[in-house]
């Protein structure tokens, strides 16, 4: 270890320090400060915090923002879309990816890494490329509407496009990936023979399942989750692209207010809560997880 | 042999979910018609006419040039993050530093873009820079959500390996300096790489970071695309996803057998 901070490691610490100030902490700072801001009209959109006049200084802040934000159900409601799509898709990305992952990480060397590279490509592929392609699948004169009229299911090509349930597949889609991986990565450090006693043992194969593989994956499911839920609340492609007006989403909320509306405090204060809204579950649930496995030890 | 039925028939669903939109896609990227789905004949009209796209050039090129500069500068920045954080024990409020490191990891890209372009135009209005959103800003907010992500690849690396070597090289008189360059450096090699890497594709790929902080001579590819293909669908972006695949798969493999020789070694 390095104990002191010599002269010519202080450039080596500041710099990213610094960076990460000016370009992260600052910004954030500033969206707090014009979320608690009056809106007026001219540029930029709202009043000074503090300003002076002859009354002396005088203090133009205001929680009004976020009482009309959480008195209003439009943005309430998508508050709650957004966590829903983000829990709904998890849980699928899970449901579908545990069974490929554990498949892949179980299959013969030779055979693992080419399914590995498989399950990379998609991951480096363009995101928007990929929300893309759904978007020309679900067409009403796209290939799954063609194919559903051949096989005689439906007489004419139905809407798949504009609604939620493809929002949910398109997410679900592009972000299987960054669900199989980190499972994978878990998966394929187990040890096959742990299978092989608790059989021997007498485990029937779902009890297998549920006491020696699945808390040894845990990790990863954990892992896993995160990477997905987390981008998924404030995702704003997806909804764009696929998405309808059946619902909307908290990444949408907050582009219209800003570059329809023009509003910034109310942007801000939209970002703000989304911050606690966001943020606070995933701590308490870092807590617990942490907690949970501290007990296990 | 039930058993491997199952395992066939789950690999093979999943595969087939991950590659038929991609596939399709490619498919069509050759169909000789401007309605996109409605197959007309196969041509290679759309890549040329992919290849006289101007605006679409110039934001490729716009694209990979901000990238690899961002990619470039987190990789560093990182990499000092990574070290600090795991060499240097005496850090001014450490927990912040590690606030600062680690939280653009879970905060959604929409307010990161939200509270940068903010910044910027406040910036703008106190001091005067950036004189203009444009290329520069694009490219402060792309080192900016990178850095975290290169610095925790960093982390992990170098808080596995052991540390003896460090002070091996420390006791045989190496000043701290050396130390870096001729013991860590080569030993993290890999995860700079990779970090490098990341930092490149979360950098080309960003479109929502991108759309707030970028102005006027400033279209990433993202952008461009995502311009064409909001409401409609658009045969050149068919074309495009198609070579955009073909690379991804040509790297990919060339990864493979780089590795599978290795190994063999």
């Amino acid at each position: 270890m390095i104990k002191n901070l010599k002269k010519q490691n202080f450039w080596f610490v500041f710099t990213p320090y610094l960076w990460l100030v000016l370009f992260f902490f600052v910004p954030l700072a500033l969206i707090f400060k014009i979320s608690i801001s009056v809106s007026e009209w001219g540029m930029p959109p709202y009043r000074d915090l503090f300003s002076l006049s002859e009354n002396g200084l005088e203090i133009n802040s205001t929680l009004g923002n976020y009482l009309f934000i959480f008195s209003d159900p439009f943005y309430i409601r998508s508050y709650l879309n957004s966590l829903s799509l983000a829990f709904t898709s998890t849980v699928l990305c899970l449901l579908i990816g545990y069974p490929i992952a554990f498949y892949v990480a179980k299959s013969k060397t030779s055979i693992r890494n080419i399914l590995l590279i498989m399950l990379i490509i998609p991951f480096w592929s363009s995101f928007l490329l990929r929300v893309y392609a759904w978007k020309v699948l679900l067409q009403g004169s796209g290939i799954i509407n063609s194919i559903l009229i051949h096989i005689g299911l439906i007489s004419e090509p139905i809407s798949m496009l504009h609604n939620h349930y493809a929002v949910i597949l398109g997410v679900v889609y592009t972000y299987l990936p960054f669900m199989i991986l980190p499972l994978y990565g878990y998966l394929v450090k187990f040890d096959l023979n742990l299978i092989d006693a608790s059989n021997d043992l007498g485990a029937k194969p779902l009890n297998t399942f549920v006491k020696v593989i699945l808390p040894l994956s845990l990790p990863g499911i954990v892992a896993g989750s995160m990477l997905v839920f987390i981008p998924v609340v404030g995702e704003y492609i997806i909804p764009e692209m696929l998405g309808g007006s059946d619902k909307l989403y908290f990444g949408k909320i907050i582009w219209d207010e800003f570059f329809v509306n023009r509003d910034w405090p109310i942007a801000s204060a939209l970002a703000m809560s989304g911050i606690v809204i966001l943020v606070f579950p995933i701590i308490i649930f870092q807590l617990m997880y942490a907690k949970y496995n501290f007990k296990n030890e | 042999m039930n058993k491997l039925f199952l395992k066939i028939f789950t690999l093979t669903i999943g595969f087939s979910f991950l590659y038929f939109p991609i596939l399709t896609l490619i498919a069509y990227s050759f169909n000789d018609n401007k309605r996109v789905m409605v197959w007309k004949g196969f041509s290679f009209r759309w890549y040329k006419e992919l290849f006289h796209n101007e605006q679409i050039l110039e934001a490729f090129y716009t694209s990979l040039k901000i990238a690899s500069l961002s990619a470039t500068f987190a990789t560093v920045m990182g990499v000092m993050i990574g070290f600090s954080l795991t060499r240097i024990s005496k850090i001014p409020a450490r927990p912040f530093f590690i606030f600062l490191s680690s939280s653009p990891l879970v905060m959604p890209e929409i307010i990161l873009g939200l509270s940068l372009l903010l910044f910027f135009i406040s910036s703008n209005h106190i001091i005067g820079f950036p004189s203009s959103k444009g290329q520069l800003t694009v490219l402060i907010s792309h080192i900016t959500f990178s850095v975290a992500f290169v610095a925790v690849i960093i982390q992990s690396r170098l808080s596995s390996y052991d540390k003896n070597i460090e002070e091996a090289a420390q006791d045989l008189g190496t000043i701290p300096n050396m130390i870096f360059w001729k013991v860590t450096a080569p030993v993290i090699l890999p995860a700079i790489l990779s970090g490098w890497l990341l930092a490149f594709t979360l950098s080309l790929d960003d479109l929502v970071v991108a759309s707030f902080t970028s102005g006027p001579g400033a279209n990433t590819l993202p952008i461009v695309v995502f311009s064409k293909v909001r409401l409609g669908l658009s045969p050149e972006v068919n074309a495009l996803s198609a070579i955009i695949m073909l690379i991804v798969i040509l790297a990919a493999i060339s990864i493979y057998l780089i590795n599978r020789s290795n190994i063999k070694k």
